[in-house]
Parts: structure tokens; sequence; C-alpha cells
């Protein structure tokens, strides 16, 4: 929950367990290999103008960094947190994202960048949706217009409408750019889909969790069969956040929408009935428990019934690389669920003031708008890339097919669901509201508090948390 | 005669109840460290499959993990050696130094600076250290050791311990003796003072070094760049950061990474340690 | 000493001496201290990027640390912690001490002991924090044992309630200074001219007797300066529960301390509300000071 991105690293993990579906991928990686080449080539010339000689990178995980050092052309490295690129030295700042400790840290960073010296200049940073808008606003100026590190928007003529929302200011100008998408569904347990809904096809489960009633109606008959249809109250909160109608934050007072305050209460009742049970996202007991068949200690009945995950959910959470998991057996589906939503990404902008704008703009064209580094990222981690051409061929194609999935092909969900996402309601406080709103609510699930004594702990802490705001009363 | 015989008697079973007793907290007390060590050589899936006694083999591997992390323990623990090596020895010199200025000096308002540091010694440093941050980010001091290191020079605590010790063990008749032989007063603090100073400087380094070494609230402020971290900081990264609570038994190794050292150093020095709490009057 | 001429020029020393500890202390506590005080009355923080005042609110950032309740809440969770920690340090310590300092039990391997029980005083708070984190987790080991021993049929869940969440801060607390603590009170104990004792024993007191009547007020100055010491640490209370609970304080805040709440404001930046705070903080532990200060330094001096 709170930890949305957590494509995380995972993907030395992922990776392991892609090598077994990449060997079809193997054709199309050799062509992005002779393109690469060329690249690397007219980076060279570029090292040659006057620019600095070491990147900096600041990011809360190392996903995009094992992209970059396996993907990106001519990308050396020494260290775990260093590397090389050309002449220059590549420096990865790892923070973790939790409590805006990355944010804190990135903003001090920022702050100093005028006076920072040429080598501890930050060059790039990642942001998540939760709080881009923060780094894309136009009167911050942090990260740089796309257009002036010489990146055009026919460049990124095949990125999902979504991704470049997000990183967009009040301008209309492209601040940001991102290679994956994530739009998430309801991933569901096939044997138990079989034995409760009578089929584990995806039009079918599709059809029992076509609507929020249908899914609880559902949850209770799980409940009945002895399964819990989610590990957690958390589960569902992320499809009911990314339908809101408003934005937390309007004029100082942070409102909760009235889809947030249905989460609570919906979850709060399958939690007093018993459908799912009280721990958290990440959690180390029952939210773990539902990746592997149940066991006498799990506390989770016979099993959980699903989850709801974007692409790297599959590799990164499931635990594909234990072979006694479900998914190491292919045990999983994947549809759309009751509303659809998505679940992270990471984008790239590159800072104002970077001492190192060419090869800023070359990363961001590299990683995110190359075709052929984009197919290598889809097939080397399975991921949904933010390139609708190689998403559709995917789709069509047999190296779409997840063994995850019990060689389910979702890329044509995932097509559908990116190009259907409005993230009409960001705003900037969005990841510090939404993680002290679930923790707030966990008293509330507990029975040791109302809702509106959660609540007020909620507007306690986002008041601490951001001094300019406050809950409406 | 019978009466002496029970009184005895009754020491023995006393005797008894004491060591029984003793032998229960010191179990109480190793029990984690113990549990720490095993679940140090464990794998995370053996860690899921419940409790055991025994070690498992997965030690290296773990601590393989956590050398390849993405957080660098190795340099966290040189840089928590820099600082805590270098705030100890500035930290007991410097005070050795203000105590023996009081010790060994008459002038004017010596009762009163007396006074004025034990005041301040009880100041804890979290209540300046909104003003300290700020200081240190007007000065470009932030990510530098500097503000962990020097302002160990001023620490009343150990100015108070080495003024003790002065009290009891450097006799006034020396140093006037001293400089009767004509020795500058820097040299005879240097040669004669720091010398017979000698068991309370040593009490007094690992102290300071283990505080240092230990403190978590100011370097967490302090420190921002990732290569300029210090171990507990790196300790609470690991706290937070939820995607390596998917390996426990890597978890474990860290903890025992930061714990262990300080226990081996701890059982080779504990005779100062346990023998030097005391020794200058009370800690604190 | 003398009080010749010849000596009296030496004295200069003295405050050439005192040079460095003023200069540090002068630039590294006093002027952050001033500081401190000084944003104490500011509004001051930051909103995403942009930096909101520095404006002059005189005492509204203590107003509404007063007013909103938190100030009161965050003190009881400390004190309480320290309570639940302390009581019990300072029997066990007693009692150790007792033993150890009683000729007549001769106790052996007290070398051995003394080494044990001070070994937790030098761990690393929030490595033992994290340790104890890890165990009492759901499917920590814990847990794991006492449902292999069927005194539990599923996960306790410990952190999700106050009292075992502020019981496993206290016996943390408690681990890490029970010992520091027997080692003081032995010292004091072991100060007590045993002519008192024999000439008790003569007298025919017994060892409970001698206790309370002999040992107990005789080692009344070392108590007291234990235990406000121990007060004054409390107060400080941070490494542990901060890393316990990853700085939430769960469950709803119970076992959030005073610096941890300062701890938050100063990560949000907000100067206005940390310095206010740190201002109280100073005033409380500024009196209980005077009191160790009264009982410690009265005959330092000549």
């Amino acid at each position: 929950m709170r930890k949305r991105t957590k494509q995380i690293l995972a993907l030395g993990v992922a990776a392991a367990m892609a090598f077994s579906m990449a060997a079809c991928g193997s054709k199309t990686a050799d062509t992005s290999d002779s393109g690469a080449k060329t690249d690397t080539e007219k980076k060279d010339d570029s090292s040659s103008t006057e620019e600095g000689k070491v990147l900096n990178i600041r990011v809360w995980n190392d996903e995009f960094m094992t992209r970059v050092v396996e993907q990106y052309p001519g990308y050396e490295k020494t260290s775990d947190t260093e590397g090389k690129i050309g002449d220059v030295t590549v420096k990865w700042s790892v923070e973790p994202n939790d409590d805006n400790n990355y944010q804190n840290k990135l903003d001090a960073a920022l702050k100093a960048q005028d006076s920072a010296a040429a080598d501890d200049k930050v060059d790039i940073f990642l942001v998540e949706a939760d709080y881009a808008l923060k780094y894309v606003n136009a009167d911050a100026n942090v990260a740089m217009k796309l257009s002036d590190l010489g990146i055009s928007s026919s460049d990124l003529s095949s990125q999902y409408k979504y991704t470049q929302q997000v990183v967009s200011d009040e301008n209309g100008d492209l601040r940001g750019s991102t290679w994956q998408i994530c739009p998430a569904g309801l991933i569901y347990n096939r044997a138990i889909a079989k034995e409760v809904i009578g089929s584990d096809d995806p039009a079918d489960v599709q059809a029992a969790v076509k609507d929020w009633d249908s899914y609880y109606a559902l949850g209770k008959k799980m409940k009945e069969a002895g399964y819990l249809v989610q590990a957690t109250p958390y589960d569902t909160y992320r499809v009911y956040s990314n339908n809101v109608s408003n934005p937390w934050v309007t004029d100082g007072k942070v409102t909760v929408d009235p889809s947030i305050k249905d989460w609570a209460e919906k979850a709060k009742a399958e939690v007093d009935d018993g459908e799912c049970s009280q721990d958290t996202l990440w959690g180390t007991n029952e939210w773990n428990a539902g990746f592997y068949p149940a066991t006498d200690t799990a506390n989770i009945g016979k099993g959980v019934f699903c989850y709801f995950g974007p692409a790297w959910f599959f590799n990164f959470s499931m635990k594909g690389d234990d072979e006694k998991s479900i998914a190491a057996q292919g045990g999983w589906g994947f549809t759309a669920g009751p509303q659809g939503h998505f679940w992270g990404g990471t984008w790239i902008c590159a800072a104002v003031g970077s001492d190192n704008p060419t090869l800023d703009a070359d990363l961001i064209k590299t990683m995110t708008a190359d075709k052929d580094v984009m197919t290598k990222i889809a097939t080397t981690y399975s991921e949904a890339v933010n390139n609708s051409d190689v998403i559709k061929e995917l789709a069509g194609s047999d190296s779409g097919n997840m063994k995850i999935l019990g060689g389910q092909n979702p890329y044509a969900e995932f097509d559908a669901a990116a190009s259907k996402i409005n993230l009409s309601s960001l705003g900037i406080y969005d990841q510090g509201c939404n993680e002290e709103f679930q923790n707030a609510m966990k008293e509330y699930f507990a029975g040791n508090k109302s809702y509106d004594e959660a609540l007020d702990i909620f507007g306690t802490a986002i008041h601490e948390k951001y001094p300019s705001v406050e809950l409406a009363k | 005669m019978s009466e002496r015989k029970q009184k005895t008697g009754g020491i023995k079973v006393r005797r008894a109840i004491c060591y029984i007793v003793l032998i229960l907290i010191s179990a109480f007390c190793l029990f984690w460290f113990y549990i720490l060590f095993i679940n140090a050589t464990r794998s995370n899936d053996e860690l899921g499959r419940g409790f055991t006694l025994v070690p498992s083999t997965h030690l290296v591997e773990n601590f393989n993990n956590v050398f390849h992390s993405s957080i660098p323990v190795v340099r966290g623990m040189i840089n928590s050696l820099i600082v805590a090596t270098l705030t100890a020895v500035l930290s007991v010199y410097f005070s050795t130094m203000t105590a023996y200025a009081i010790h060994a000096y008459r002038f004017k308002g010596r009762k009163a600076i007396f006074t004025f540091i034990l005041a301040i010694m009880m100041i804890p440093s979290q209540v300046t250290a909104l003003g300290f941050i700020n200081l240190m980010r007007d000065m470009h001091l932030t990510n530098s050791f500097i503000p962990l290191i020097i302002p160990s020079i001023a620490a009343p605590v150990t100015f108070f311990f080495m003024k003790q010790y002065m009290d009891s063990n450097l006799p006034g008749s020396l140093l006037e003796a001293a400089r009767m032989d004509g020795a500058g007063e820097f040299m005879t603090f240097n040669r004669i003072c720091l010398p017979l100073m000698g068991p309370a400087i040593s009490v007094q380094l690992i102290f300071t070094f283990v505080s240092s070494w230990n403190n978590y609230f100011m370097p967490a402020l302090i420190l921002d760049d990732a290569n300029k971290r210090t171990l507990p900081i790196q300790i609470a990264m690991f706290r937070s950061a939820d995607w390596l609570k998917f390996d426990m038994g890597q978890v474990y190794a860290m903890i025992a990474f930061a714990i262990f050292p300080v226990i081996i150093v701890y059982l080779i020095l504990s005779k100062n340690i346990v023998g030097g709490v005391t020794a200058g009057g009370v800690k604190e | 000493m003398k009080k010749s001429s010849k000596v009296t020029r030496f004295n200069v020393w003295g405050y050439i001496f005192l040079i460095p500890f003023f200069v540090v202390f002068f630039i590294f506590q006093m002027i952050p201290l001033v500081k401190t005080i000084y944003y104490s009355f500011f509004e001051r923080y930051e909103d995403g990027l942009i930096v909101v005042g520095p404006r002059f609110v005189g005492l509204e950032n203590y107003a509404t640390l007063f007013s909103n309740g938190d100030l009161p809440k965050y003190f009881a969770n400390t004190m309480i912690m320290w309570v639940l920690g302390f009581v019990p340090q300072i029997i066990v310590s007693l009692l150790l001490a007792a033993w150890f300092s009683n000729p007549s039990l001769r106790l052996k391997g007290q070398r051995f002991f003394k080494t044990v029980i001070y070994l937790p005083n030098l761990i690393m708070a929030s490595a033992f924090a994290m340790l104890f984190f890890a165990m009492f987790s759901d499917s920590g080991p814990i847990n794991a044992m006492l449902m292999q021993m069927g005194i539990l049929s599923t996960p306790y869940k410990y952190f999700t309630h106050t009292l075992s969440t502020r019981l496993i801060v206290a016996l943390m607390n408690f681990l890490m200074w029970f010992g520091n603590t027997t080692i003081l009170l032995l010292s004091g104990m072991l100060g007590i001219s045993t002519d008192l004792f024999e000439a008790a024993e003569i007298d025919g007191a017994t060892g409970t007797q001698i206790f309370f009547k002999i040992t107990m007020p005789l080692l009344k100055p070392i108590f007291v300066y234990v235990l406000i010491t121990s007060l004054i640490g409390g107060l400080q209370m941070f490494d542990v529960p901060q890393i316990l609970t990853n700085g939430e304080g769960f469950p709803d805040r119970t076992s959030m301390t005073l610096i941890m709440y300062l701890n938050k404001h100063l990560f949000s930046k907000n100067y206005g509300m940390a310095g206010a705070l740190s201002v109280i903080l100073l005033i409380i532990t500024g009196i209980l000071s005077f009191a160790v200060f009264r009982m410690t330094a009265k005959d330092e001096v000549d």
C-alpha cells in the first residue's frame, strides 16, 4: 500500500525467471544490439563537449538501475552503486521511498543544486505519479522541459497518454518520461476460481467480479468455501483511490473522496466478516502466505483468491522464483476486475542545473523511446512498456504469454487498461495522504477506533507531514 | 554448633538461589544474541518454517547478500569507524585538557566556569538539533563528518569524569615539581598529566567511541549522501525498506554485522569497561 | 596549593586550556540553541518545494502544541514506557548489587555475570530495535517458538496492541540499562564501611533489616542520581521506539515519544513547531538537571 511503486528491484529475481521466457525474445534483442552501437558512437561525440564528468542519479530502489546497467548501450558497471558511460562516472544514490524520505532528501539536494559542485549536482531523478506534480511544476522549475533537452513529442508518440499526463506541467509542457506502464487488474488463483466459480477462464472470472457488488458477493461465497477473497483490507485500496472524483487537497483542505470512504467501509465489513485478514500489504504473514499453497499456520483458511496488481507484481511480489509458490506453478490468472486502476510507474526527470544535459537526454530517449531497447525490456523483465506498438506486438505473439499466469497473454488487457486511465485528480500531496489514510484505518479495522476517530488520526498525521494542509471538518 | 550449621546451610541455599537467578538473567541477556546468530545463518525459506536452536548453513550467503544490496554497508562501517574513532580521540583529549584547566590552575571565575560546565551537562543534543542542522547547512557542512566529530570536543560528561579522576589521582605537588624543572605548561599537560590519566582515558575512549558508534539521531539529520552514511542510519533504512523484508535472512545478517564486532571488542576489553563505569565516580 | 606569585603567573594557562572547549561549545551548542529558540517564535515550513515564512507569530507555536493535545499525550507515552522499564530495572539492579556486595554470600564468577549483564548497554540501539522488530514480528521467532510449544495457536500481533508494544520498548530499555545501574549501585554499596554492617550484625540485625535500615539510606544519593539521569535519558527516548515502529509510534501513536514527535517536525522542516517543542523539552530537562546538579556538584570544587 504505502509503498506503491514496489516494482522495485525484483528484477534481479525477475531477470532470472524471465530468461525462461526471453528465449523467444532473443531475436529482437540482437537487433537492438546493433541499434545500440550507433547510440554509443553518437554518445562518444557528445562527451567531447564540455560536460560534467559525474552523472548523479537519484532513485529509491534498483529497478531503473538494473535496466540501465543491463540495457543501456555502453554502460559499464564498476560497483553496486557506480558505473561508467564513456568517461562519465555514473553515481546512483538510493534513498528509501517510505514516509516521504526520498522526496525530503531529493528536495534538499535540489535546493542546493545551484551552489553544489559540478560533480555533486543532481542530473537525473526519478519520481512517482503520487508526487510527480510537485517536481514538474512550472514555477518550481526543477525538472527540465523535454523540449529543452531536444526530445520532441514525435519521439514519444507511441507512449500512453496517461504516462504523459503525470509529468506535464500547468502549461502542458512535458518534463519527464517513463519506460513502463502499470495498468493493473485482478490476479486470481486459478484453482480456487475453478472450485468456487466453476471456471478459471478470464472471461468467466471477470463476470463474477465485474463490479463491486459482484465482488463482495463473491467474497461471501469464498468465505463459505473456506477461502479469503483477498488477503488484507488494503488490497483493494488502490482500485478505489484511482477512481476518485476529486483531488485529495483543494485550497489547503484535505477531503476524503466518497470513493475512499466507501473503501474504508467495505473493507471494514470484510474484516468483521472474516473475508480478509488484518495484515498489511507487504506484510510478512497473511499477505505473503497467499502466494503459496495454504498451510495450517498461515491463518488464511484454505487460501487467498485474488490480489490486485500490475505486471511487475507478478514477478516481484508473487515469489515466482520460489519453486514452491503458486506463481512458479503457473497458478494465477489475470482479468480486469471491478474497476480499472494502475499501480506504480517510475518517471525519469532531468534536473534543472544538470551539468550533463546531453547524456541526460540520451538516457531518457534511449530508455523510454527507443523501440528496440523497450522491446528488450519487455521481454527480459516481462514488463509492460510504455510503447503501444511493442505492447500490441506482444499481445499478438506467444512471447507475451506468461508462465506465471499459466500461459495466459495479458498484454491485450494491459493495452486496453492503459489507454483508459485518466489522471485528472492527481495532486502533490497524494503519497502522504494515501499512506497516512491507510495507516490511520488500521485502528478502525482492528476495532480500536470508530471511523471518525481514525479520521482524526489521519488529520493529525497529515498536518504534521504537510503543515500547509488541514483535514476539512 | 547446630545453630551455626543451620546458618551455613541457609547461606548455601541462598547462594544456590543467587546462582540460579544470575544464570537465568544472564541467559535472558544472551538469548537475543543467540537467536540473532542462529537466524543470521538461516535462509529466508528456513526462517519461514519456524524456529530452531541449531544454526544452519546460509551465513556466508546472507552476508554476501548484505554486502551486495543497494545499501553500501561496508562503506557504512568504515564511516562509522572514522567518525567514532576521531570523536573518541578528540573528545577525550580536549576533555582532559578542560578538566586539567580546572584542576591544576587557580584563576578568577574558575568555580563559576566549573558550575557552568556541569549545568550544561544535561542539555540533550536533540534540543539544539534544529538550530544545529540549520547552522550546519549555512556553513555548508551537511554531508560532512565535521558536525559529528568536532562538537564532541565540548563534552561535559567526559570532562566531569576526568575531573573526578584527577581529584584522586593527580596530586598538585607532581605538577609543581614538573614546573620547577622548567617544563612548559603545555608540555606538562602532555608529558605528565596524560600518562597519569591512562586508565581514565582508556575508559572514556571506549565509552565515547561506543556512544558515537551507536549514535543515530544526529547523523541521520546531517548525512544525506549514500556513501557518507553511518551504520545506524543504514539499519534504519533496512527497517523502512520493505523490499528487504522479503529476505529476513539478510536482515538478520545486517543486524549481526552491526552488533557482533562491538560484542567482540567488548569481550576483549570487558575488564576495563565494567570496572570503568565507576572508576571516576558516576558515569552518564 | 601555595599562592606564590610564580604559580599565579602560570594560572593564565587555565584560561588557555579552556579555549577549545568554549569555542566549540559556543559554535556548536550555543548558537544552535539560540537559533532554535529564535525559530520557535516563527512560522516557517515547506510546502512542496516552496518555503513558507519565516513569519513572526509570537507564542502561537507553543499555543498549538498545548492546545492540540499531542504534547501531553506523547509526554505520557514517554513516561509510561520509561516507568515500565525503570521499575524492574531498579528492582533487579538493587537485588543483584546487594548480592554482589554481600560478603557472606561470596559469589563466584562475578566478573562473568557483570560482563554479561553490561553487554546489552553497548549494543547499537537501532540494531537492537531492528532485532526486536524481527523477533516479535508476526512470523518471527518468538511467535514461532510459542506456537511450537503449543502456547499460541495463531501468531500474536505484538505491534497492534498498545500494551505489548510498550512492553517491548520497556523490555529493551530494561535490558540495555539494568547492568549499568547494577554496577553503579554496587559501587555505592561497596563504598559503605563494612564496620557499619558488622556492628549491626553484632546487634542482631537480620539481612533484610540491614538492607533497609543501613544500606538504603546510605545509598540514597547514588540512588537519586540513577533515578534522575535515567529520567532524563527516558525523556530523550528515541532510537528504540523510532526504529521499532518505523517512526509511526503504532498503534495509534501510543508508542510515540517526545523526541520522535520532534523528529517528525524536523523531518517535514516545520522549524517553528520543532523549535517550540525543543524549548519545552529544554525547560523540562532544565528543571531535572537542576536537581542533579544540586546533588552532584555541591562539593566538587574545593
